[in-house]
């Protein structure tokens, strides 16, 4: 007995050393772990602000807003900026709460109880800020061997969408394709299978610009049964790539080798470019703007206008003119300033392949940075 | 609760072990083992009211205002087949792969191969589930492409093979392999820890009486460690019920329900669903997610009271 | 062990029949597999089905030709030879087919910057994931050291004192535990902590809470079937020199299951180590490295990953290498904990049998 006891209690202590040990070891590696501060700020370190900031809202954004965390955060080496991709409602939702995140991004204009529950949060209707930072092509991305400049109205890409035209050979997909050869194949549609802005600004181009073909009410789920689904736009693009005869929408600049579709607007066909798509807002009407500093638009999806595509995803960024720290104010007010400015959008460009804001929104984001802690 | 002495020692007396003397530390150490108990049931009672209570507005709420627009039962109904439908398939494939996994490391395999071979098994049990996603649609899904045609070609007069077959291979019978492959290494960890642990004494007096190597393994390891299989089968078919990200990157979903398994539209699963959906919902949109959860929750109930039963009838038995 | 190796072909039966040569299944097998490998490379039948038949005509041909020579216990025995045998084939090609996929392509970030930089003021090409690894070490760290006692405790409680409705109701709870998908586990986490911290609370601690949600059970499950064949006689021996039964459990019993909790603790460890979906929803997306849980959003290994693919900016390459490289990264790190939980358990364990 003496001795057995003995010996486990000396197993015992052994083992808490060893724990011991382990967790020394691990505290040891964390110390170690350092922030590649010093590499980014060595180039324009500058001001004196700091500080960290919050945000959350549409994946859409990511890319984008790495992009602009980065190029702020070198600037200010002191600041960090984060930002959540989780999706646009759950931005919302967590900007209506308040408190937590200081901006959100957003697909959609605030509405209903959410826009109220904003305004709330932020003390005033005049102190909500909404204005569109992010611009973006959607394409129509497809992949059939030996069809190079596949062009499609939009009653006919509503009709491939909602399953009516099955094969590549269908006589209205080669009455807008006149020289291509088509050929006697199955099209499999791939659409998202997660809730997203990408789908609800494409089914909101269909059901506006192919009214007669699509009645299915706009949301940010596909309403179609049927078809291939995946989920977020690397997974779109890995269906359409993977599949032979697929055609699928995602954002332009994932499109990487796949075939885009140009499409109709008025009597030309057009394709997804940076330009092309500035120009839809441009075109499109402000809404009834419910305060001062909110800035969404009513996409003219039928436009005519010559040289505009129509199927394009405007984010928004929401935040309030007046926060509960003055270095919050301080930092949102620095940062939106830097995604509105000419250096936030070409990042936003290079790095998530957006276009840049028209000079007449630029100046409307100035209006609202501007307002932030002026009262 | 069982920190009282006659308790205790009624429990003692029932379960035929001799009562041991008790000391303040039986009390504290007994006492503290009650409370992570009942701490489990806290937590899991927690888990349990926070669903009812986000469900609710959904439960409560009228048929056209839920996704879909008819209703909870309509919406919820296709994802729990789904679920249960890959939950199935990978249990049907996993569970007696991994008997024979666990058999042929404690009993066929050399030792020292034997050893190497549960190492890299435990090692599967962590990759984690968005890289067994990704596999499956990098390399699986492609790779099961001849087999889902031919079984299309040749055996399409069954409901399951139907057809027409998806050109990405991302289909239910793809998820089913997935979610096989994913929950193998829990099933054979723990079934193959107590295989190895069938008393010597078994073993070796089975094979002293003539047995072959497959009579002593019927006779005495499968016995010994049918609740152990049974248990790690649950584990399994837990997280084969409630995987989320795996499916979700994977599956062409479709909120169908069919048990056609090689076609791009596939019945979703709650869990999937639960994270395609979420993060773009708000209002009464979540609440129906998190009544789907419950349902979730409730399916799993149902499936563990079987296997308890199941399993308290073998114990009976082997004990 | 060695007792059993020798039982290949029992000697008995070599005394009354005839039995095959030793070289008989290997010869057989390594045949089919030759007459399979031909037919695949000279022909372009489908070669699954090539595989297929040849591993079941190899079988049958097997079991009928040991029966013919050496009887039909032998031939059975043999026959579920192969059957292990080819089933254990079967369930690690895929899993060898996935590990392979992952190291060839973690590898081409598997390098020094990788694990030295955080993705702070990282665009494009380059940084790396210290922020991840240090973040996931954390929340799985705190995680752990939560569950593991309670998951013990419960299981000692279940084993060595349980009785009545009670134990039978954790039993059964412990059960439907292990159902909790784990993104209700995350929101659990987060409405709990929201409730007490404000709404759009994100911190990495509440990660953790959701994690140990989904460890408990699993220790409880691990311990608790290797307290259940610890045998009953170390009980009794200890009982019989009046040892208490707090230490008979604590020096007796636990000691020898030890081996078998300290696999089911790094089971469970690895299991949610590379948990997504919960993370997702409770610690936030961050680029720079925090350490501390209680304080600020902190980012993980899986969630890492899975940002990286689903994210990527205008060229993909460099973000989804950062991916699987994180996903390596996570395996290894599992790898060396389950060797250091071997070596305690060579160390500190207690061979029962």
């Amino acid at each position: 007995m003496g001795t057995l006891t003995g010996g486990q209690t000396l197993k015992l202590h052994r083992l808490t050393a060893l724990l011991t040990a382990c967790g020394a070891l691990a505290l040891g590696v964390a110390a170690c772990g350092n922030d590649n501060t010093a590499s980014g700020g060595g180039d324009t370190g500058s001001s004196d602000l700091s500080g960290t900031i919050a945000g959350a809202g549409a994946s859409t954004q990511a890319a984008a807003q790495e992009a602009w965390a980065a190029g702020f955060q070198t600037k200010n080496p002191a600041t960090t900026v984060s930002y959540d991709p989780v999706g646009s409602g759950g931005g919302r939702e967590q900007f209506v709460a308040g408190g937590k995140i200081v901006f959100a991004g957003s697909d959609a204009a605030l509405e209903g109880d959410e826009l109220k529950g904003a305004q709330k949060r932020c003390g005033g209707v005049d102190n909500l800020i909404e204005a569109p930072v992010y611009i973006s092509p959607i394409a129509i991305v497809y992949n059939l061997d030996g069809v190079e400049d596949l062009q499609l109205g939009p009653e006919t890409l509503a009709s491939i969408f909602k399953g009516d035209i099955k094969t590549w050979n269908d006589p209205k997909i080669a009455a807008d394709n006149l020289s291509a050869k088509l050929p006697d194949m199955r099209i499999s549609t791939v659409h998202r299978s997660d809730e997203s802005g990408t789908t609800e600004n494409f089914a909101d181009y269909l059901s506006v610009a192919a009214a007669k073909v699509w009645k299915f009410e706009v949301s940010g789920d596909w309403p179609v049964k049927g078809g291939e689904a995946a989920q977020g736009t690397s997974g779109v693009v890995g269906a359409v790539e993977s599949g032979s005869g697929t055609i699928g929408y995602a954002d332009e600049s994932q499109a990487g080798k796949l075939g885009v579709a140009k499409i109709g607007v008025g009597g030309e066909f057009v394709g997804p470019s940076a330009e092309a798509a500035a120009k839809i807002l441009d075109a499109s009407e402000e809404t009834d703007d419910p305060g001062t500093f909110v800035f969404t638009y009513k996409l003219a999806r039928d436009t005519t206008e010559s040289g505009t595509y129509p199927i394009v995803l405007v984010s928004y960024e929401i935040a309030c003119t007046a926060y509960d720290t003055p270095q919050d104010a301080e930092l949102v007010k620095a940062y939106l300033a830097y995604i509105g400015g000419e250096d936030g959008q070409k990042v936003a460009a290079e790095a998530a392949g957006s276009s840049p804001l028209s000079s007449k929104l630029a100046e409307q984001v100035q209006a609202a940075v501007d307002a932030i802690g002026a009262t | 609760m069982s920190t009282t002495p006659t308790t205790s020692t009624d429990a003692a007396l029932t379960a035929g072990v001799p009562t041991p003397p008790r000391r303040p530390g039986d009390r504290i150490f007994s006492g503290a083992a009650t409370a992570a108990g009942i701490g489990i049931l806290v937590l899991l009672a927690g888990v349990a009211i926070f669903l009812l209570q986000e469900a609710w507005p959904a439960i409560k709420a009228a048929p056209e205002d839920i996704p879909g627009g008819t209703g909870l039962v309509d919406f919820i109904a296709p994802l729990a087949f789904g679920t249960v439908l890959g939950a199935v398939i990978a249990i049907v494939l996993a569970v007696p792969m991994a008997v024979a996994v666990a058999l042929f490391i404690t009993d066929y395999a050399p030792r020292r191969i034997a050893n190497t071979l549960s190492y890299v098994i435990d090692l599967l049990a962590a990759v984690p589930s968005i890289v067994y996603g990704l596999w499956g649609i990098a390399v699986l899904g492609p790779a099961a492409l001849g087999i889902q045609t031919w079984l299309a070609d040749h055996l399409g007069f069954l409901p399951f093979f139907a057809g027409p077959v998806s050109t990405t291979g991302r289909t239910m019978l793809v998820v089913g392999v997935v979610l096989a492959v994913m929950i193998l290494p829990i099933i054979t960890a723990v079934t193959r820890e107590v295989f190895a642990r069938t008393p010597r004494i078994h073993r070796e007096g089975a094979l002293a009486l003539g047995a072959t190597r497959w009579e002593m393994i019927r006779m005495t390891v499968l016995p010994f460690g049918r609740s152990a299989v049974i248990s790690a089968s649950m584990l399994g078919l837990g997280r084969a019920l409630g995987e989320t990200m795996a499916v979700a990157i994977i599956l062409s979903v479709s909120g169908v329900v069919t048990f056609n398994l090689i076609s791009s539209t596939n019945p979703s699963t709650i869990a999937a669903n639960i994270a395609l959906d979420f993060p773009e919902s708000s209002g009464l949109d979540v609440n129906a997610l998190i009544a789907s959860g419950l349902a979730l929750f409730a399916i799993t109930l149902v499936v563990n009271m079987a296997a308890r039963a199941v399993i308290t009838r073998n114990e009976d038995a082997s004990r | 062990m060695s007792a059993l190796d020798l039982t290949a072909t029992p000697p008995r039966a070599s005394l009354v029949r005839g039995s095959l040569p030793s070289w008989g299944p290997r010869g057989l097998t390594i045949g089919a597999a030759i007459v399979a490998l031909g037919l695949i490379a000279a022909t372009d039948v489908n070669a699954a089905l090539v595989l297929v038949s040849a591993v079941v005509l190899c079988g049958v041909g097997l079991y009928a030709w040991s029966r013919a020579v050496e009887g039909a216990r032998t031939a059975t025995d043999r026959g579920v030879t192969f059957l292990v045998s080819s089933a254990f084939a079967l369930a690690i090609a895929p899993l060898v087919s996935l590990l392979y996929t992952v190291v060839s392509r973690g590898f081409a970030r598997f390098d020094y910057q990788f694990f030295t930089e955080s993705s702070r003021n990282v665009v494009g090409a380059g940084g790396g994931a210290s922020h991840a690894i240090l973040g996931t070490l954390v929340i799985t760290g705190v995680a752990t050291l939560a569950s593991v006692p309670i998951g013990i405790l419960a299981a000692v409680y279940l084993q060595e004192y349980g009785h009545g409705r009670l134990k039978r109701s954790i039993t059964f709870f412990v059960d439907v535990m292990t159902g909790i998908p784990s993104i209700v586990a995350g929101l659990f986490a987060y409405a709990l902590f929201a409730l007490f911290l404000g709404p759009g609370i994100r911190l990495g601690v509440i990660g953790a809470v959701a994690l140990s949600v989904l460890m408990i059970p699993i220790v409880v499950r691990a311990t608790e079937e290797m307290l259940k064949i610890v045998p009953n006689h170390l009980r009794e021996a200890s009982y019989a020199l009046g040892v208490p039964k707090w230490r008979t459990v604590v020096k007796v019993v636990l000691p020898t299951a030890l081996g078998g909790i300290i696999s089911g603790v790094m089971l469970a460890i690895a299991r949610v180590m590379g948990e997504t979906a919960p993370l997702l929803i409770t610690t936030g997306a961050f680029s720079s490295v925090n350490l501390n849980p209680v304080d600020g959003r902190m980012q993980n290994l899986a969630v890492f990953a899975f940002n990286q693919y689903k994210n990527p900016g205008v060229q993909r390459e460099p973000y989804f290498d950062r991916a699987w490289a994180a996903a390596l990264t996570l395996i290894v790190l599992v790898m060396t904990l389950s060797l250091v939980a071997r070596l305690i358990q060579r160390r500190f364990g207690t061979e029962t049998r």
